[in-house]
């Protein structure tokens, strides 16, 4: 006898289950988390090195890295700050099984803010929950004003959008409107910060935003 | 090879739920497998049977056919409340030429239903 089962279960639900537990960890120690998310050559670790050094007198800040080098964690460790590798295995995008293993080697009860590099790519990691409070989605000018057409699930899961390398603007004919627009649609209201990690323009207005959602944890708890 | 890895993992979730409901119903063999997958979720290729294949060997999934609907996304204008395929170059109303629109369908990632043969009830229990 044959019989049809209804499921209607998400395929990723023991991902987000694990994301839960992340959650929990985070929250029970206060620790703001970031998600951090961008192509190859986006600027991730140069906007984590910017903000790091631009907050680091004021919050207790670790890194973690999904990678399979140590390479990016190098200066942020000359830094003094606590830093884990979690090693992806050449895996496309961080699930929440990976970060949970790893976070053991960061001591929550000692970080105010927890930034998680994701790994190079702007298709998977937008699927995966890691039970972190914000996904910071980083495009830059040089990749061109086509990714929200091109990539709608990345930009559609930010709660937060960088576009970096604003000082390039200028020879990349990067049309700033139409980018916009393709974002508002996926995204509407979606925080936004065009700047320039190389020039330093435009970051205040992100570390402004990030402080606010720190204070208001702080607030909060 | 980072893009088979992902389809790797998402086979694994889809089997582990699959497994999970067939014990619950007592079923013998799992027969097919139906997935909903819209257009703006992760992505799923073909190769997902091929792991499938695989992966479920010695298990009552093993031989399962996997079928997908696939679900375009679509965008709704907020102006004039035209309902359109998302394409990959403008996301203005084709009807209006509006830029006010949002997301109205093709974000499901789901496992639908399972086709099973049920187990014959054993002789003498």
């Amino acid at each position: 006898m044959t019989a049809k089962i209804p499921v209607v279960e998400n395929i990723l639900s023991a991902n987000d289950a694990l994301a839960g537990q992340i959650q929990a960890q985070l929250d029970q120690a206060a620790v703001l988390a970031l998600n951090v998310m961008a192509s190859p050559g986006g600027g991730k670790t140069s906007v984590i090195l910017r903000t790091v050094r631009a907050l680091m007198d004021e919050v207790r800040i670790g890194v973690m890295d999904g990678d399979i080098v140590e390479i990016d964690l190098r200066e942020l460790a000359a830094l003094g700050l606590p830093v884990s590798l979690i090693n992806t295995g050449g895996q496309c995008h961080l699930d929440a099984n990976m970060v949970l293993r790893a976070l053991p080697s960061m001591n929550l009860g000692a970080l105010d803010l927890l930034i998680i590099e994701n790994v190079g790519n702007l298709i998977c990691p937008a699927a995966f929950k890691l039970g972190v409070h914000f996904n910071i989605v980083i495009a830059s000018v040089p990749e061109g004003a086509d990714k929200p057409y091109k990539y709608p699930s990345m930009f559609r899961g930010a709660d937060v959008l960088l576009l970096n390398k604003m000082d390039l603007q200028e020879y990349m004919d990067f049309d700033v409107d139409y980018f916009r627009q393709g974002v508002e649609a996926l995204n509407p209201g979606v925080a936004f910060f065009p700047v320039s990690c190389r020039t330093g323009e435009g970051l205040d207005a992100w570390f402004a935003w990030l402080r606010a959602q720190l204070n208001s944890r702080s607030a909060a708890g | 090879m980072p893009r088979t890895v992902h389809e790797l993992g998402v086979t694994q979730s889809i089997l582990q739920i699959a497994l999970r409901h067939a014990e619950r119903a007592g079923a013998a063999r799992i027969r097919e497998v139906s997935l909903v997958i819209g257009e703006l979720s992760s992505i799923v290729d073909d190769s997902v049977q091929f792991y499938w294949d695989l992966i479920s060997e010695g298990t009552i999934a093993h031989g399962a056919v996997l079928s997908f609907t696939r679900v375009p996304a679509m965008l709704r204008c907020q102006d004039c409340a035209h309902e359109f395929p998302l394409n990959q170059h403008d996301y203005a109303c084709p009807a209006c030429a509006s830029s006010k629109v949002i997301v109205a369908d093709g974000e499901q990632f789901f496992l639908e239903s399972i086709d099973v043969d049920l187990a014959e009830p054993q002789p003498g229990l």
